[in-house]
């Protein structure tokens, strides 16, 4: 039987008492939301904590999906399936239901939560990709108020974040700028699996040419990680094959997998270089389609 | 800790460790063992229960976090001596073998069905796609299913179409 060590389990029902409660007990203590990644994470002892601090009564507060003009806002409750089942966020940012589609199972993704999935920190997390791709911005609420800190600083190593021990990730921002689209793939073992490599794009056109491009990387490296040389070398020339392969070939080259039970490094790259070409191409079409 | 929840319509009250997840609860604290426990790691589904209405995974929830909220259990399907739809097609159709992710099965089955009445084969499998059935090769379920919500619609015809379609 696998049952999480002994721990204090707290219930709060709002961010300031959360943040009080994180205050006073410091780095023994941790958020817990869906429970997904850490509650295994602590059967398994990998993680040990003496408190557990329970946000599940925040969902009414932080489980949103806001669209304004130029942003999008989500809070950081949402739950996977809230984020699948968003036709707005769809329109907007097609990769979210790309990914939510092959993350875990439908009944996972009832509990699970963007601000656990990205405070989780696993290097082959698909929305830490998602966010990566189209360079949200996280909100961390703390004692003093509200910092926000850009998606490539967020991560800093394999399950580490930038959320301080009296803090918490609140809301992520999303910029949304016109004609553009995005896309995501992921290759897993089985259905619902960790990536063995996953990438997201995301592109803006106009007249025919790309105006920007990004792509994000999962399970290729410490955290995932933003390809910013493959805006560089898009920006200004019309979507093409030829274009796709030299970005994949950036990918490959800017990533740092590694050899483990899910593949080797040598393959992994591989697979680095052509999920960067199917996201960037099937992204310019959805882009296409948006502008005809 | 005290925790205190509505298990299938009734108010349950247990003194409980912090740690205890939501499936021993249900089974070695309230007795209601028709919840299974198989997998540990949220992978089989056969410990699917309903929490405030949406199917999760009893051994990845805390029995802590569903103080407060409402449980609901295969044992919470029928009512009055009634079988529930999903119930009578898993019957009708062989929907199980050896019975041990059928609890699951079906409390999924009954969520999908109260939100999509006429779902197709392909959105059955995926609404089921968390969890595993080592016997049947999934067709029968899928069937039982399908039966179900025909039932449900006033639609059905003979259970041998059924598991002839």
């Amino acid at each position: 039987m696998q049952v999480p060590a002994p721990f204090e389990y707290q219930r709060v029902h709002s961010v300031d008492e959360a943040i009080a409660l994180l205050d006073r007990l410091g780095d023994t203590a941790r958020l817990v939301a869906g429970g997904h990644s850490l509650i295994p994470m602590m059967k398994l002892r990998l993680a040990n904590f003496e408190y557990l601090i329970d946000i599940n009564e925040l969902h009414d507060q932080l489980g949103y999906i806001r669209v304004e003009p130029g942003l999008i806002r989500i809070g950081a409750m949402t739950r996977h399936r809230e984020l699948l089942e968003s036709d707005e966020l769809a329109a907007a940012f097609p990769i979210f239901r790309d990914a939510e589609r092959v993350i875990a199972d439908p009944v996972v993704r009832n509990r699970g939560t963007l601000g656990g999935s990205l405070c989780q920190a696993d290097p082959s997390e698909d929305l830490s990709a998602v966010c990566t791709t189209l360079g949200a911005s996280c909100v961390v609420q703390g004692l003093d108020g509200e910092r926000v800190v850009p998606m490539e600083d967020f991560h800093q190593g394999p399950y580490e974040t930038a959320v301080g021990d009296a803090e918490m990730l609140t809301e992520v921002r999303f910029p949304v700028r016109p004609g553009g689209s995005s896309a995501y793939e992921k290759v897993e073992r089985r259905a619902g699996d960790w990536a063995v490599v996953s990438a997201g794009a995301a592109v803006w056109l106009d007249g025919g040419s790309i105006t920007d491009a990004r792509v994000g990387l999962a399970a290729v490296g410490p955290n995932t990680a933003g390809i910013p040389g493959i805006a560089d070398v898009m920006r200004g020339r019309p979507p093409g094959e030829e274009l796709y392969a030299r970005a994949g070939d950036i990918a490959a080259e800017a990533c740092s997998p590694a050899t483990d039970r899910r593949g080797s490094a040598e393959y992994k790259r591989h697979l680095a270089r052509e999920l960067t070409v199917r996201v960037l191409r099937r992204a310019v079409a959805r882009a296409g389609r948006q502008e005809a | 800790m005290q925790v205190t929840m509505n298990v299938n319509g009734e108010e349950v009250s247990r003194e409980i460790e912090g740690r205890l997840l939501l499936v021993h609860f249900l089974r070695d604290h309230l007795r209601l063992t028709g919840t299974h426990w198989g997998c540990d790691t949220s992978n089989c589904g056969t410990c699917v229960v309903w929490l405030d209405g949406e199917p999760v995974k009893s051994c990845t929830v805390l029995a802590a976090m569903a103080g407060g909220h409402e449980v609901r259990t295969v044992e919470g399907m029928e009512k009055d001596g009634e079988l529930d739809a999903v119930q009578k097609g898993f019957v009708e159709c062989h929907g199980l073998q050896c019975g041990f992710c059928t609890p699951g099965m079906m409390m999924t089955a009954r969520a999908l069905l109260d939100r999509n009445p006429d779902p197709s084969e392909q959105e059955i499998r995926e609404a089921i796609s968390g969890q595993i059935c080592r016997c049947t090769g999934y067709a029968t379920i899928v069937r039982s299913i399908r039966w179900a919500a025909a039932e449900e619609a006033g639609t059905r015809t003979t259970a041998t179409e059924a598991s002839a379609s």
